[in-house]
């Protein structure tokens, strides 16, 4: 049953690992998702520009590689300038290097203005369930 | 015998073209200028007198007279969509591919100055998309509203998201807009759709425009014009690559036509990564793709080419050249009919093609990058990668006429200097020696069969 909500998602920067996309993908479908897939190496622009063309609710991005906060650095202000206003945006995966203290790393993120921010490990099953309470869809 | 006669009324030439149908061979061919100012028939006329007796007295009986038509400033079109990436980029591919003239192409929400702009710039066919399926529609249906209200009398194809088709019915049923409804050019994100688009928009042609640019006298000759010359070379060529069910095509090709004023490209291949771990990105390509390089021509755009090239591009070709070739360019752009006749005036001619080559050539295909990573390079493609393409093939006057057509064409391969344009690395070279391309894809619309195994006779090796 499609759910009626439409989700951008991808892999942030050069970063080429596909495995997690594809499950997220999947994951959201189950849940009645309509997904736009970019797929690996994208750049913030590419995201954006999917989010306009096919009116997305919300747009999940991952990063595996270690480099995520600078290749997410400044995507909430771009979505504001392409009036992609009250646009939901997750970002999870490896998001940094080394051991960090997650909260530490959690607020860097959300300060960047990303709704939620998930650890390595995160079960998508439970980011899921925050993305339908985060849309008003009813379980 | 019977025979069928083929027509281009080109912006200079009208071309004619004599097909033998029982022998499948050309009879002759003849041309004379286009006179679309007074009255197109007088040049026809002309034209059909020169082929007469270029046939000789042989009895030959028309027994279909096809045209189609570059003349009156060609089919002229602006393309509007959402993001300039994704559906803009998109229409502006189907338009190509229906053989337009791009006068622009608009994105985003449009403001009272473009459109002023667009209806200044008086086009014959405006083609609206915008949103994929089920995607953004606030913006299709906001610029169909300034559409409806600013520039009635130019035929509207609509094609972006289909939710908001009923909407757009209202407003241009309302404003009295002749538009027509099709299919979406990018139905899902990056996934493009250009054949429908591409037959709304000859049939206006046919419809409509032959009339409005004052030919529509030719049709009480001729069976029809129906397509815009480009619609019938990407035709010939889309035929000659795949065949049809009973004749084989020859796989694969790329085919310049390089002009006074324009090169375009037209490539027939699916343009995958040829390598394996290759990721492609990116709005889809499609199968049949036109482009056209309004800057880089061999008269009128002479300046514009050498301002896309500069001198040390040009030079590199002929590096003993004693044209300062920035003048020489001027030159040429101010005396659009010169003919070279020395050997330098040749040889400055030949390097002009070869630039034009390799930078039309450079903006068609896909590029490559690379990624650096620890675990070594990856790769992620944009556009389409025609390094196996299997055949090269050059159409138009400056390449039919030119002494060497297979130097010039060469300039548009693969090199190791740009590796990153995927070019094609070795392909066959052929030349449109007999100049038909256009003429066999109108031939292909009644006897496709035929119009292939033509075409493999008489397009050779250069
Ligand atoms: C396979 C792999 C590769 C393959 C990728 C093949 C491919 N094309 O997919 C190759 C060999 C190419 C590779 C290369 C590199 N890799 Co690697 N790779 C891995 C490995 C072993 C598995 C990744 C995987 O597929 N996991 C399975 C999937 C299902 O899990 P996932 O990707 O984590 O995704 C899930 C969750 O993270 C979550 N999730 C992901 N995104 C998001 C987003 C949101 C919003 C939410 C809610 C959840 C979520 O849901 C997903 C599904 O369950 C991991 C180690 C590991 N065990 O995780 C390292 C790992 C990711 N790689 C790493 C590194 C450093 C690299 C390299 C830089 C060099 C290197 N040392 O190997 C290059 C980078 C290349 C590049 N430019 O991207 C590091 C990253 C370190 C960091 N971030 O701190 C890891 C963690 C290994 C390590 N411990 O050092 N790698």
């Amino acid at each position: 049953m499609q759910n009626g909500k439409t989700v951008v998602i991808g892999v942030i920067g050069a970063d080429c690992h596909a495995v997690g996309n594809k499950i997220i993908e999947h994951a959201l479908k189950e849940e009645g998702f309509n997904v736009v897939n970019i797929g690996v190496l994208s750049p913030q622009e590419d995201f954006i520009n999917a989010a306009i063309e096919t009116n997305a609710d919300a747009i999940l991005v991952s990063s595996l590689y270690g480099h995520g906060e600078i290749d997410c650095r400044g995507f909430r202000e771009k979505c504001n300038e392409a009036g992609l206003k009250d646009i939901i945006l997750y970002v999870g995966g490896n998001l940094v290097v080394g051991k960090q203290d997650w909260k530490e790393v959690e607020k860097r993120f959300l300060d960047m203005g990303f709704n939620r921010a998930y650890p390595p490990g995160t079960d998508i099953k439970l980011s899921i369930k925050d993305l339908k309470k985060d849309l008003g869809i009813e379980e | 015998m019977d025979a069928i006669l083929l027509i281009d009324f080109g912006s200079t030439y009208t071309k004619l073209t004599a097909v033998d149908i029982e022998n499948e061979e050309i009879l002759a061919t003849a041309k004379d200028l286009t006179t679309v100012n007074t009255d197109i028939m007088i040049g026809f006329n002309k034209a059909y007198e020169k082929l007469l007796k270029n046939i000789g007295d042989k009895e030959v009986n028309f027994v279909k007279k096809l045209a189609c038509s570059s003349a009156a400033g060609g089919l002229k079109m602006v393309a509007i969509g959402l993001v300039p990436e994704l559906t803009a980029e998109a229409a502006k591919r189907a338009a190509l591919g229906a053989g337009a003239r791009i006068l622009g192409v608009y994105s985003y929400e449009l403001n009272k100055h473009e459109i002023e702009e667009i209806k200044n710039k008086r086009p014959d066919i405006i083609l609206l998309a915008g949103g994929t399926d089920g995607g953004n529609k606030d913006c299709i249906i906001h610029n169909a509203k300034l559409l409806a209200e600013y520039i009635k009398d130019v035929p509207i194809v609509v094609a972006g998201n289909k939710n908001a088709n009923d909407e757009i019915e209202e407003i241009f049923n309302s404003a009295g807009v002749f538009y027509k409804i099709t299919e979406n050019v990018m139905p899902k994100l990056n996934t493009i759709n250009v054949e429908p688009a591409r037959e709304v928009i000859r049939n206006i042609f046919m419809q409509k425009i032959v009339e409005a640019k004052g030919m529509k006298n030719a049709e009480n000759f001729i069976n029809g014009i129906l397509m815009p010359t480009p619609a019938a070379v990407l035709k010939a060529a889309k035929i000659l690559a795949d065949g049809t069910d009973k004749e084989e095509g020859i796989g694969e090709l790329v085919i310049v036509d390089i002009g006074g004023a324009t090169t375009d490209v037209h490539s027939i291949a699916k343009g995958d990564p040829s390598k394996p771990g290759v990721t492609l990105r990116g709005l889809q390509e499609p199968y049949a793709k036109r482009t056209v390089e309004g800057d880089l021509g061999m008269r009128v755009s002479a300046m514009s080419l050498f301002e896309a090239a500069g001198t040390r591009r040009i030079k590199k070709y002929i590096p003993n050249t004693k044209y300062d070739i920035e003048e020489r360019c001027k030159f040429l752009q101010q005396n659009v009919n010169i003919i070279p006749q020395t050997e330098e005036e040749y040889e400055f001619d030949e390097a002009l093609g070869m630039v034009a080559t390799e930078i039309a050539m450079e903006r068609h295909v896909g590029t490559i990058e690379s990624v650096y990573t620890p675990m070594g390079i990856i790769y992620s493609q944009v556009g389409k990668d025609l390094l196996n393409v299997k055949y090269l093939i050059g159409t138009g006057g400056v390449l039919v006429h030119s002494r060497n057509p297979e130097k010039i064409l060469k300039a548009g391969l693969f090199t190791m200097e740009t590796p990153n344009y995927l070019k094609p690395t070795n392909p066959v070279i052929m030349i449109d020696k007999t100049y038909i391309l256009s003429a066999m894809g109108l031939l292909a619309e009644e006897y496709p069969d035929m119009a292939v195994r033509i075409m493999k006779k008489y397009i050779v090796r250069a």
